[in-house]
């Protein structure tokens, strides 16, 4: 991890206005930001740790504990909302077992909500990882499960 | 300048026509987001690989988004000779079939094709540029997206770009803006301020270095029209920010881009790497003394960041914070603390049209307080969604009958919400009102950057003014009291509503909080998000009333409000509903109608949608009924 997170940062030159994109490509490259990574960006620019920490909370692109395998992301932007994208949530939820915002146990899957991905003609759209599922209805959701890991 | 210019231009023009005239079949692919969303990649695949087994020479060329997004995978034939017939609905194997019936032989397939474009094409298909989609449509901002080829430069230089740099380059910085002024031209982010004055208060401070911004963290949900012009038209954006460099006499600008738009940002990055190399961007700008440099920034998720300081915050690293009241204005202490213009992708993409064309080309189009276009993300409950472009002081319901088609599944229209969580819901009797800036802020809504949802009988407006408060509520960046704590309480009244608990004197207070949020918050983000709750309050009260009063929910939509029930003459005991439950809710067996214990059902609405609609023997209730049915054996 230290060796990918050293990758990750080198084509930097430790700027202060550094910090997004410097947490982005680390992101990039383990999929979430490790205590680690964080301190080491502060260390690079010279910055208190918690205040790199507190940069990176506020945006909802980072996320700090591994992540699933594969991304199952619900769109619930207003197109999604009117055609039933609550449902199709809820569905997934019962199917994967976890809320959204988390984690299956096997690390297999994480669930998420997204504000659109812009497909609103196909609403409601699902999205694992850059597949995306067009006018899922909420039985539709052990498919789409089922699509994306053969084993589930 | 404008010499080195014809030159491109010339050779641009040149390879262009010897493309376009030459005796090769041309073939359009959608490959924006939404097309390739539908599967248009596979399609590209299969065109090509069939062209090579039928050893047919065709160019194929992946366009940008024409706006016909219910048609999706769009391929568009162009034969010598022929005009430009559109393929809809394209799959792997129509797209085989395609290449053999009209590229191999000479049968265009009327059962596969939507229509033609131009003014002659075959009988037995309809012309598509004069029908219902586009007749009511102006195209200026989208005149290229879904025309050209937006990796190419040259096809933007053979269709009329860069001539407004290159007009701009030599000219008095003052004389451009003037002639933005004059235009008229109102800034397309959502909130219409004049842009023109706008690059003025930026040209005014003397600062050693200054910057331009453009604005495409669209983060309205619901909304995806910047989206598309970066993917189908990227040096349109590109050309206005560099005209802007040069107007307020800048040497660096930004993209910020959300990072959830990877398309964009690639066709982005290769329109920049290609201006370059034709000296239109870079140092010397057309061997002038004008340099600028253009840099994309990636947005990390804030909604907040739509919001000019809270943007520049971002970009210099830190939270995106709105600069706390009161601040000075951004064209003064900006980015890093120097003039910095901020304005949207639509705005700039437009900026070049109207130097090339003259202000008065543009007051042509629209009315006269909002000249030009507005172009919107046509969606939710109607048949035909998708990207469109009309002139301004257009009738609503125009838009939502002709161009969209009506309402899907024909059902009852009910509201249709423009300008995202900054906007309002608008009914039926304001479907005569003229879509401009001020006419819409009049009714209650606004113009917004361009999100246009309809929303039918099926949608509950007590749920849809949670669902916006509680988007504002997450979003809120937190600072401010109004906003934080001001949502949070909006919220909460509007949970305790759809979930049962309302009591009177509810709506009074929802707009009384409102009230306070719009004068106490320090953004924009505070101070519009009362909006849905407003607009929504202002022309459906009766529904707040029927959740509050009855605890009905008229629109069958509240889960607590509602509860699902099986017609014992109806149910045919088919068993689908039982088996489909995921509660296990639902008991019966052969030949005995089902039914469906309340105290175990999570009203998931699976069993109302399984049950065949031949039978229909799932009902919901609501209100007094529900209390009726409660009451009887199912208790």
């Amino acid at each position: 991890m230290q060796e990918q997170t050293s990758k990750a940062l080198s084509a930097f030159a430790g700027k202060r206005n550094e910090v997004i994109p410097m947490l982005q490509a680390v992101q990039n490259e383990i999929g979430y930001l490790p205590e680690e990574a964080i301190r080491e960006i502060a260390e690079i620019i010279g910055m208190p740790e918690s205040k790199v920490y507190g940069t990176a909370t506020f945006y909802s692109q980072f996320y700090f504990s591994p992540r699933g395998k594969r991304t199952v992301k619900v769109c619930l932007g207003t197109a999604c909302h009117v055609r039933g994208g609550m449902q199709v949530m809820e569905a997934l939820e019962r199917e994967m077992d976890i809320k959204a915002g988390e984690t299956t146990e096997d690390f297999k899957f994480s669930l998420e909500r997204v504000n659109c991905v812009g497909s609103c003609a196909l609403a409601p759209v699902v999205m694992v990882d850059d597949d995306v599922f067009g006018r899922v209805v909420s039985k539709e959701a052990k498919e789409v499960l089922k699509q994306s890991d053969p084993e589930v | 300048m404008t010499q080195k210019f014809d030159l491109i231009e010339k050779e641009a023009r040149e390879t262009w026509e010897n493309t376009e005239n030459s005796n090769t079949p041309h073939i359009y692919i959608g490959c924006a987001t939404c097309g390739n969303a539908t599967g248009a990649q596979s399609v590209v695949r299969t065109i090509k690989k069939k062209l090579e087994e039928e050893k047919v020479d065709a160019v194929v060329k992946e366009i940008g988004c024409i706006g016909m997004c219910f048609a999706e995978v769009l391929v568009d034939v162009i034969k010598p000779g022929q005009p430009r017939i559109s393929y809809h609905g394209v799959t792997p194997e129509t797209a085989e079939e395609i290449v053999e019936s009209y590229l191999v032989n000479d049968d265009h397939r009327p059962d596969l094709a939507l229509g033609y474009f131009g003014k002659s094409g075959p009988d037995d298909i309809e012309r598509i540029d004069t029908g219902d989609v586009f007749k009511n449509q102006q195209r200026v901002i989208l005149k290229n997206c879904g025309n050209i080829d937006p990796e190419n430069i040259n096809e933007y230089i053979a269709h009329g770009g860069y001539r407004g740099l290159a007009e701009t380059i030599g000219k008095k910085q003052e004389d451009i803006i003037n002639i933005l002024k004059d235009s008229n031209l109102r800034g397309r982010g959502g909130a219409g301020f004049p842009t023109g004055r706008k690059w003025e208060s930026c040209l005014r401070p003397q600062a050693d270095q200054k910057y331009v911004i453009c604005n495409a963290d669209e983060g309205d949900p619901g909304a995806f029209m910047d989206r598309s012009v970066l993917e189908g038209d990227p040096h349109s954006v590109i050309e206005g920010m560099i005209i802007a460099g040069y107007a307020i006499g800048s040497s660096k600008g930004y993209f910020y881009v959300r990072a959830e738009y990877p398309l964009a940002i690639r066709r982005l990055r290769k329109a920049i790497e290609q201006a370059k190399e034709k000296n239109l961007l870079g140092d010397n700008v057309l061997d002038s003394d004008f340099c600028f440099d253009l840099e994309i920034f990636q947005g990390a998720g804030a909604f907040v960041c739509g919001e000019s300081t809270a943007l520049v915050m971002s970009i210099e690293g830190n939270r995106g914070w709105p600069k706390p009241l009161p601040r000075p204005r951004t064209t003064e202490e900006g980015l890093w603390g120097k003039p910095t213009l901020l304005n949207n992708v639509k705005t700039f993409s437009v900026v070049p049209q109207i130097l090339s064309k003259g202000a008065d080309w543009f007051k042509n189009i629209g009315t006269a307080g909002s000249p030009g276009t507005a172009v919107f993300a046509l969606t939710g409950k109607i048949k035909r969604s998708g990207l469109i472009e009309v002139p301004m002081g257009i009738e609503l319901g125009k838009i939502i009958r002709e161009i969209g088609g009506g309402i899907l599944d024909d059902k009852k229209f009910k509201a249709v919400q423009t300008g995202g969580p900054s906007g309002g819901c608008l009914p039926e009797d304001k479907l005569d009102l003229s879509v401009d800036f001020d006419t819409l802020v009049k009714a209650g809504s606004m113009m917004g950057s361009g999100g246009m949802v309809v929303i039918d009988e099926s949608t509950c407006m007590v749920d849809i003014a949670r669902y916006f408060l509680d988007f504002t509520f997450e979003e809120s960046c937190g600072q401010c009291v109004p906003c934080r704590q001001g949502t949070q309480q909006m919220l909460t009244v509007l949970n305790d509503i759809c979930e049962g608990r309302g009591r009177e004197g509810d709506i009074e207070h929802l707009l009384e909080l409102g009230d306070s949020i719009i004068k106490g918050s320090i953004c924009g983000l505070g101070q519009t998000a009362p909006n849905p709750v407003l607009s929504t309050v202002q022309y459906f009260r009766d529904e707040y009333e029927a959740h509050i009063k009855d605890k009905a929910c008229p629109a069958l939509v509240c889960k607590n409000l509602i509860m699902f029930h099986i017609d014992e003459e109806k149910c045919t005991a088919c068993g689908r509903c039982r088996k489909a439950c995921p509660v296990e809710a639902i008991s019966g067996e052969k030949k005995v109608p089902h039914k469906i214990d309340q105290n175990i059902c999570t009203r998931c609405g699976i069993c109302f949608s399984e049950c065949p609609e031949r039978f229909s023997a799932v009902d919901r209730l609501t209100g007094k009924e529900k209390l009726a049915a409660t009451s009887g054996k199912e208790g």
